[in-house]
C-alpha cells in the first residue's frame, strides 16, 4: 500500500472478497539516502500515515517493511548502471520484478499469506495450466507493460483487484469508503527522483561526476559539447544547447567513446529491435516466428511486428512500419490483443 | 495471553505512579506560575517532586530540569556543553558509535556547525573503557557523552570510571541514562557526572516526561524559549501530573532496585541460556555487564521483521533493531557497531523484561521462539544456501 488511491482500493476489494488481509507499505529508500529532503516521494512518512489510516479504517493489520537495501541493490544500482552505459532504464519494471513480486511475496509467504495484491491496472487470467497477464479493462490506465517480467509462479500468487475497474470507479470506491486519499493525484515520474532531475540524482547517489564530451552528428561532424552522457536519452531534443539550422535529436549514446550522436527527426525511425532477458508469459515454449503487436515504451501504442525467437531468452523483431526512437534499456512487450505474450529488454 | 517483553521500548505504568498523578488532574490543577492558592499548591508539588528525584540521583533539586523526555534532555545536554566549549575555543566532542539517535543525530547537527565529533569504537562486547576515553581526550575536548547502558544490546558501561577521567581532565561528562535510571544505581556526585538524561516511561512512569540533570554552575542553553519555567531554561507550563508520576515511579524503582534486579536477571539468564541452544545464534552485548532485563540475540538466516510479526501473532511482544517513525526497521547501527555483518544484524531479536514478567512467560518464550526461528529458516533462501554449503555461516 503506497498510501495512494489504487492500492487502498485494492486492499478494500480483497477484504470484500473475503480474504484475510495484511496491509503493507514497502519502505524503499530514505530521503537522506537519495539526497532529497523533500519527502514528496512514494514511501514518505505522510504516505505511510495515509496507508495506515486506510488499513486501520478497514480493520486490517498494517506493517511497514524496510526493503531499502534490496531496492538500492536491485533497482537503483541497475538504474544508475543503465544510464552510465548510455541506456534509458525503466526502474518500475525492476521494482515489480525484484521487490513487489519477489521480495514482498517471500515476506508474505513467511507470514502465512498466499497472495500479494497490488493496485496495478492489469488482469491475471488462468487459461488451461497457464496464467496469462492481460491489459487492464481501462486501457488508458493499463500497466501490463511494466509487469511483463512476472513468472508463472508469481502470477499464480498475485491479484490485481483494480484491473477490472476504471479509474473513476476506483476513486468512487475510495470516496464511498471515506479513504482520506480519494483525491490524491496519481503518482508521477520515478518515485525516488521526485523532482524529475534524474541526472542530479545519479550524481548525488554515486558521488561521481560525469565528464562532458562531444556531440557528433550522424555525418560525423562535431557540433558541440554534451554535459555527460547520463543527461541524455534517445529522441531527446530539449536541453541540448546546440544551435543548428534544423532541429537535432539524440540518435544514440556511445558510453565507451563518451559521445552523444545527434541527427534529424526522420533518422530516429527504425524497424528492428533486439531484446534480451526475454520472459515469455503466454507460452511454455514460444513458436520460432510469430506475428504480434509490440510496444517499445510505456507510452507507445503497440504496433504490428514479426518476431523471431533467436535464443532461449532473446528475440529479434521487425516492425511493419518504422517506429520512432527505439531506445536501449527500455522494454519491448508483445501483445496478442489484450494478452501479454512476453517481454524483454531492448539492447 | 499476551507476554510483554519490550520494556526497553516502554513500560506499563505502575499503579503507584498512576495514583500519584490523578490528584494533579482534577484537584491540584493550578499553574505553578500562578500567584493564587491553586497555583501555589501546584508549585509546592513541583518542588517536592524535584527534591525527591534529586535524592534518587544524588544531586541538588536545583540541578534537576524537567523536559519532555530523554530525547529533549539529550539534545539540551549536548548543545549546552558544546556552546560552553565553543566559548572557550574547544570544539572536540567524544562519544560512542552506538549511542541512541537522540545523541548521534544531535552530534551530527553539531558537526555541521563546525564541531569535531569522535565516536569511539565499542568492540564486540559493546562497551568502551575509561582508558579509551582518556586516550581520546585532547586539550580542545569540550564534551564526553557516553551512554550508561545500551538500549538494544544491554551493555552497561563504566560511567563512574569514565566520569572520573573526565573530571580529572576538566572535560564535561554527559551520560544518556535512559535505560539505566530506575534499574541501576546512579549517584551523580560519586560518578562525576555533569549532565544526565532520563525518561520516566522506561521505569513504569508516564510518557512524555523526563529529566535533565545539570551540575550546578553548568549553564544550559535554552532550546524552548518562552516563559521562565525551569529557571528560564525550558519554557512551557510544567506537566505536573506527569512530573508527579515520574517522581513516584523513580522512587519506587529505586526502593526496589536490588530485589527487582535480582529477580529479573534470573529470568534474563534463563532466557539467554535457552536461546543460546539455537544453532547459529549469538548473544549480543556484554554477557556480564548487562542490564538486568535485556536479552538480545542474532539468529542467522532470518529477518527480524518476520520474526517479530510471527511472535506477535503468538502473543509475544518483542523488538528488533531500532524502530523508526514509519514503524519499519532499519538495520541497527548498534549491531553494526559491535561488528555484526549486515545480513546477521537483520536477524536480531530483543526481549526486555521487567519484574512483572514471570517464569511461565519465559518458559513459553523458550517454547515458541525456537519454533518460529526454525520455521523461518526453513523458508529462507539464505539459510538454504548456508545449509547446502553454498554460503558460509557467520555465527
Amino acid at each position: 500500500m503506497s498510501g495512494g488511491v489504487d492500492s487502498s482500493v485494492a486492499a478494500y476489494l480483497m477484504k470484500q472478497r473475503g480474504f484475510d488481509c495484511i496491509g503493507v507499505t514497502m519502505k524503499l529508500f530514505s530521503g537522506g539516502e537519495i539526497g532529497c529532503s523533500r519527502a514528496k516521494t512514494c514511501c514518505s512518512l505522510e504516505d505511510v500515515e495515509d496507508a495506515r489510516s486506510v488499513a486501520y479504517r478497514m480493520g486490517i493489520p498494517y506493517y511497514v517493511f524496510n526493503f531499502t537495501e534490496d531496492f538500492g541493490r536491485q533497482v537503483i544500482d541497475r538504474f544508475v548502471a543503465a544510464y552510465e552505459n548510455g541506456a534509458t532504464p525503466n526502474p518500475c519494471i525492476d521494482c515489480n520484478r525484484y521487490l513487489k513480486f519477489e521480495r514482498l511475496y517471500r515476506r508474505a509467504a513467511e507470514l502465512g499469506c498466499d497472495t500479494v495484491a497490488t493496485g496495478h491496472y492489469a488482469r491475471i487470467e488462468k487459461q488451461g495450466d497457464r496464467y496469462l497477464l492481460k491489459k487492464a479493462s481501462d486501457e488508458s490506465k493499463d500497466q501490463s507493460y511494466v509487469l511483463y517480467a512476472m513468472t508463472q509462479e508469481q502470477l499464480a500468487h498475485t491479484a490485481f483487484p483494480c484491473g477490472a475497474l476504471r479509474k473513476t470507479q476506483t476513486r468512487q470506491i475510495a470516496e464511498e469508503q471515506g479513504f482520506l486519499n480519494a483525491e490524491k493525484p496519481d503518482s508521477q515520474d520515478i518515485c525516488f527522483v521526485p523532482d524529475g532531475d534524474y541526472a542530479a540524482f545519479i550524481r548525488r547517489y554515486t558521488g561521481k561526476s560525469y565528464p562532458d564530451g562531444p556531440f557528433v552528428t550522424t555525418q560525423g561532424t562535431i557540433v558541440g559539447r554534451h554535459r555527460g552522457i547520463i543527461h541524455y536519452t534517445v529522441g531527446q531534443r530539449k536541453g541540448l544547447g546546440v544551435s543548428s539550422d534544423r532541429p537535432l535529436y539524440v540518435q544514440s549514446i556511445d558510453a565507451a567513446k563518451n559521445t552523444v550522436v545527434l541527427g534529424e527527426d526522420r533518422e530516429l525511425f527504425g524497424t528492428e529491435v533486439t531484446a534480451v532477458n526475454f520472459n515469455w508469459i503466454a507460452f511454455e515454449t514460444p513458436p520460432d516466428v510469430l506475428r504480434a503487436r509490440a510496444k517499445i515504451r510505456y507510452r507507445h501504442r503497440e504496433q504490428w511486428a514479426t518476431v523471431e525467437v533467436t535464443g532461449e531468452n532473446t528475440v529479434h523483431l521487425v516492425f511493419d512500419a518504422p517506429q520512432r526512437a527505439v531506445t536501449r534499456g527500455q522494454a519491448v512487450v508483445l501483445y496478442d490483443g489484450d494478452t501479454v505474450l512476453g517481454g524483454g529488454e531492448i539492447v | 495471553m499476551m507476554i510483554y517483553a519490550d520494556n526497553a521500548a516502554t513500560t506499563k505504568m505502575s499503579s503507584t505512579a498512576i495514583r500519584a498523578m490523578l490528584p494533579y488532574m482534577d484537584q491540584v490543577y493550578g499553574n505553578p506560575s500562578s500567584l493564587h492558592t491553586a497555583g501555589q499548591q501546584a508549585a509546592e508539588a513541583l518542588q517536592s517532586a524535584r527534591e525527591r528525584i534529586a535524592v534518587c540521583l544524588g544531586c541538588q533539586p536545583r540541578e534537576i530540569y524537567f523536559t519532555s523526555g530523554g530525547s529533549e534532555a539529550d539534545n539540551q545536554a549536548l548543545i549546552s556543553a558544546a556552546k560552553i566549549g565553543e566559548r572557550k575555543g574547544k570544539k572536540h566532542i567524544i562519544s560512542t558509535a552506538f549511542e541512541h539517535h537522540a545523541v548521534l543525530h544531535t552530534l551530527q547537527g553539531l558537526e555541521k556547525q563546525g564541531f569535531e565529533v569522535e565516536l569511539l569504537p565499542v568492540g564486540e562486547a559493546g562497551t568502551v573503557t575509561a582508558q579509551q576515553v582518556a586516550d581520546a581526550i585532547r586539550d580542545d575536548t569540550c564534551l564526553v557523552s557516553v551512554m550508561y547502558a545500551n538500549n538494544e544490546i544491554g551493555s552497561v558501561l563504566p560511567v563512574g570510571e569514565i566520569g572520573k577521567v573526565c573530571r580529572e581532565r576538566g572535560v564535561v561528562f554527559h551520560t544518556d541514562a535512559v535505560q539505566a535510571a530506575g534499574h541501576l544505581p546512579i549517584d551523580v556526585r560519586e560518578q562525576c557526572i555533569d549532565l544526565l538524561s532520563l525518561s520516566a516511561h522506561k521505569f513504569h512512569g508516564p510518557k512524555g516526561i523526563g529529566v535533565l540533570y545539570a551540575r550546578q554552575g553548568l549553564t544550559l542553553t535554552t532550546l524552548i524559549a518562552g516563559g521562565a519555567q525551569e529557571r528560564g531554561k525550558r519554557a512551557g507550563t510544567e506537566n505536573i501530573p506527569a512530573i508527579m508520576g515520574m517522581a513516584a515511579a523513580l522512587e519506587e524503582a529505586c526502593a526496589h532496585m536490588e530485589n527487582n534486579a535480582r529477580a529479573v536477571s534470573a529470568l534474563r539468564d534463563k532466557l539467554i541460556a535457552g536461546l543460546s541452544k539455537i544453532p547459529h545464534s549469538a548473544l549480543n552485548g556484554d554477557p556480564v555487564h548487562r542490564l538486568p532485563g535485556n536479552v538480545s540475540f542474532c539468529f542467522e538466516g532470518i529477518e527480524g521483521e518476520s520474526l517479530l510479526l510471527l511472535l506477535d501473532a503468538k502473543g509475544i511482544c518483542a523488538s528488533s533493531g531500532s524502530a523508526c517513525t514509519s514503524g519499519s526497521l532499519d538495520p541497527s547501527h548498534v549491531l553494526l557497531a559491535i561488528g555484526r555483518p549486515h545480513e546477521v544484524a537483520h536477524g536480531s531479536l530483543r526481549l526486555s523484561l521487567c519484574h512483572w514478567n514471570t517464569e511461565e512467560e519465559v518458559d513459553e518464550m523458550l517454547r515458541v521462539i525456537p519454533q518460529v526461528v526454525e520455521y523461518l529458516r526453513n523458508m529462507s533462501p539464505m539459510w538454504k544456501d548456508q545449509k547446502s554449503g553454498k554460503r558460509t555461516f557467520v555465527l
